[in-house]
C-alpha cells in the first residue's frame, strides 16, 4: 500500500509537470493552429500528419487537445485559488470571532449548499450569461463552502491551544493572531483540499463546457469539443474520446496528487478518509 | 422527538430565506427585465408600453428590498409564476420533469449501492491486498472520468457497436431498455465515491476495541466482519446514501442531457437556452427544497437509529 501510493504520487507530479510543460510550449508542441478551419480536411481519421485526426471543421483535434491543457489548467487554479481565498476568511472569521458572525456566516454556506452543486453553477450561468468569466465564477460559489466548513472547524479545534493564549496575553492583535499562528497550522488540510478540488474544478468546467454553456468556441477546451462532436458520435466516435482522456488523465492526476500530500502529511490518515 | 425536530425545523427557516436571497439575487443580477419576464403570461411576450405600465403600476421601480419580499410572499403561496416560454404553470412543469429524474436517480442509486458496498468491505477487509488496490484504483479512476463522457464510451460500445441498447431517448414511460444506459453511468460514477467512503468507515469499525474483543474470544472472521463490524458501518451508511443521492441529482444534470431524458437536468439545461427565467428560479428552489428535506430525513433516520444523538437531543 505505502509503495503503491509513493509510486502514484511521483506518477501524478511527472504527469502534472508534463501537463505544465506542454501548456507553457503548446505553440511549439502542437503541429497546427487549434483555430484554423480547412473544410477540405474535415473529420479526417487520424494519421501520420493529423495523430488524432480533425473535426468537422477540419481542425487540428491533437492540436486542440494541447490547446485544451492551459484553459482547463487555468480555470481549474484560479477557481481553486479564489475559492480557498474567499473560504479561508470567511470560515476562519466565522471559527474566530464566533457569535452572531458565525451563525451568519455558517448559515449562508448552508443555504449555498442546499443547491446540487452544478445546478447552483447552471444557475448562475442561466442568469448571469455564458462566457469563461461567469463560468469561473459559478464555480468559484459552488467551491468556497467546503473551505469555509474545513478552515471554520480546524480553527476551532485550535481554540483555547497555549500558543493562542500566549500570543493573546502578549497584546497580538486578531489579525496578526490569525496570520502568524493560526494559519500556519490550517495551511495543510487547506493544501490537501485544494490539490483535490482542482480535479473538480476541471471536471465542472469541463460540464459545463460540454453542455454549451462554458468556454465558447473557437477557443479550445475539452468539453466544448466533446460538444462539438455530439453529432458525430456515429461516424467518428474518435472525435469524442480524445479530449475525454485528457480530462480524465488531467484530473485523475490531481487527486493522485491529493491522495499522496495528505499521506505524506499525515501518514495515520486513510486513503479516501473524509473524500 | 418532537423538540428535536422542531429545533431542526426552526434550524431551517434562516436557511430557506438565504436560499431565496441567493436566488432572487442572481435574477435581480440578470440582464434581463424582470417586469418584462413577470407580465409574460401565457399569452407570451408583453409589448414595451405594456411594460412600462406595468412597471409603474407594480412599483417596479421600487428598491430591490420591496421587490424581494413581494416575490417571496408568492413563492411562500407557493406560487413560481410562469414559463416564459410555454406559458406553462413553472410549478408544474419541474414537478412533472423530477418525476423521470428520480426514476432515474433510485435506479442508479441501486445500481452504485450494489457496487460499492461488496466492494468497499472487501477492500477494507484485505486492506493492503491486490485486491483492495484494484478497488481503490478502479474507483480513483471512476471519480476522474467525466459523467459525460462514460456515457458516450457505453454508448459506443452498447449502442453503436454491439447494437443492443438505445443511444438515448426516454422510451414508453422509462422503459427499462432506455434506463440501463443513463443509470448504468450514473451509478458508476456514484459507486466511484462511495466505495471509498464505505471502505473507510469499515476500516474505522474494524480497529474498534469490541472487534478486538470479538477476535479474543476466538469468533471466526466472517463473524466479526459481518455480525459486528457491518452493523456499525450501517449508520454512516445512511449519510452515505444520502450524499449519493445528492451526487447523482448533480450527475444527472449533464447525463440527462446526453441521453435526451426528460427530467430536471435537460430542464434547467433547455430553459437556460431560452433564457427562461421564472423556470430556473423555480427548478432552483425546488432542488434546494429536496436537498433540505433530505438532510432533514437523514438527521431523523440517525436521530431514531444512534442512541447517542437520542440521548444528547433529550438533555
Amino acid at each position: 500500500m505505502k509503495q503503491g501510493n509513493d509510486l502514484g504520487f511521483w506518477l501524478s507530479i511527472c504527469a502534472i509537470a508534463a501537463l505544465l510543460l506542454l501548456a507553457i510550449a503548446a505553440s511549439w508542441v502542437a503541429p497546427h493552429d487549434p483555430e484554423k478551419a480547412q473544410p477540405e480536411l474535415r473529420l479526417k481519421d487520424p494519421c501520420l500528419e493529423y495523430p488524432m485526426g480533425t473535426d468537422h471543421l477540419g481542425r487540428c483535434i491533437f492540436s486542440r487537445v494541447i490547446f485544451g491543457i492551459r484553459i482547463s489548467l487555468f480555470v481549474g487554479l484560479a477557481v481553486v485559488l479564489s475559492s480557498a481565498l474567499i473560504g479561508t476568511i470567511l470560515g476562519g472569521a466565522a471559527g474566530y470571532f464566533g457569535g452572531v458572525m458565525d451563525e451568519t456566516i455558517m448559515r449562508l454556506v448552508d443555504a449555498f449548499l442546499s443547491f446540487p452543486s452544478i445546478f447552483l453553477a447552471l444557475a448562475v450561468i442561466g442568469f448571469l450569461g455564458s462566457g469563461l468569466s461567469n463560468l469561473m465564477l459559478s464555480l468559484i460559489l459552488v467551491e468556497w463552502t467546503g473551505y469555509a466548513r474545513l478552515v471554520r472547524s480546524e480553527v476551532l479545534s485550535l481554540q483555547g491551544k497555549e500558543f493562542l493564549e500566549a500570543a493573546k496575553s502578549l497584546g497580538a492583535s486578531d489579525l496578526y493572531i490569525m496570520i502568524r499562528h493560526i494559519l500556519p497550522n490550517i495551511l495543510p488540510s487547506i493544501l490537501v483540499m485544494s490539490t483535490l478540488s482542482v480535479g473538480y474544478a476541471i471536471l465542472g468546467a469541463a460540464s459545463l463546457s460540454f453542455l454549451g454553456l462554458g468556454v465558447q468556441p473557437p477557443t479550445p477546451e475539452w468539453g466544448s469539443m466533446m460538444n462539438d462532436a455530439r453529432p458525430f458520435i456515429r461516424s467518428h466516435p474518435m472525435m469524442m474520446v480524445f479530449p475525454g482522456a485528457a480530462i480524465t488523465i488531467t484530473v485523475l492526476a490531481f487527486h493522485m496528487l491529493g491522495d499522496g500530500i495528505r499521506v505524506k502529511l499525515n501518514p495515520r490518515s486513510e486513503v479516501g478518509k473524509d473524500a | 422527538m418532537l423538540s428535536f425536530l422542531a429545533r431542526r425545523l426552526l434550524l431551517l427557516l434562516p436557511v430557506l430565506l438565504l436560499v431565496s436571497l441567493i436566488a432572487f439575487s442572481l435574477f435581480y443580477l440578470s440582464p434581463g427585465d424582470p417586469a418584462e419576464i413577470l407580465l409574460t403570461g401565457p399569452q407570451g411576450p408583453p409589448d414595451p408600453a405594456a411594460v412600462e405600465e406595468f412597471r409603474e403600476r407594480e412599483g417596479f421601480n421600487d428598491p430591490a428590498a420591496v421587490l424581494y419580499l413581494r416575490w417571496l410572499s408568492k413563492v411562500a403561496q407557493g406560487d413560481l409564476g410562469y414559463s416564459y416560454v410555454s406559458g406553462e404553470k413553472v410549478f408544474n412543469a419541474v414537478c412533472n420533469s423530477f418525476r423521470p429524474t428520480l426514476h432515474l436517480s433510485l435506479v442508479s442509486l441501486l445500481i452504485s449501492l450494489l457496487i460499492s458496498f461488496p466492494l468497499g468491505i472487501l477492500s477494507a477487509v484485505k486492506q493492503g491486498s491486490a485486491i483492495d488496490g484494484l478497488a481503490m484504483t478502479v474507483s480513483l479512476l471512476g471519480v476522474s472520468v467525466p459523467n459525460f463522457w462514460l456515457a458516450y464510451m457505453l454508448i459506443i460500445l452498447f449502442s453503436l457497436k454491439l447494437d443492443i441498447l438505445p443511444v438515448a431517448g426516454y422510451g414508453d414511460g422509462g422503459d427499462i431498455e432506455h434506463l440501463i444506459l443513463p443509470a448504468v453511468t450514473l451509478g458508476i460514477s456514484a459507486a466511484a465515491v462511495t466505495c471509498r467512503m464505505i471502505r473507510s468507515s469499515m476500516l474505522e469499525a474494524l480497529e474498534q476495541d469490541y472487534i478486538t474483543a470479538a477476535r479474543a474470544r476466538g469468533l471466526s472472521e466472517r463473524s466479526v466482519v459481518l455480525r459486528h463490524a457491518l452493523r456499525n458501518v450501517l449508520l454512516p451508511v445512511i449519510t452515505v446514501v444520502s450524499l449519493n443521492f445528492t451526487y447523482l441529482l448533480n450527475g444527472s444534470a449533464v447525463v440527462e442531457t446526453v441521453f435526451a431524458w426528460p427530467g430536471i437536468g435537460s430542464l434547467m439545461t433547455r430553459c437556460i437556452f431560452s433564457r427562461d427565467y421564472p423556470m430556473i428560479l423555480g427548478c432552483m428552489l425546488f432542488l434546494a427544497l429536496i436537498t433540505l428535506s433530505l438532510n432533514l430525513l437523514t438527521d431523523i433516520c440517525y436521530y431514531y437509529l444512534n442512541p447517542r444523538i437520542r440521548h444528547e437531543a433529550g438533555k
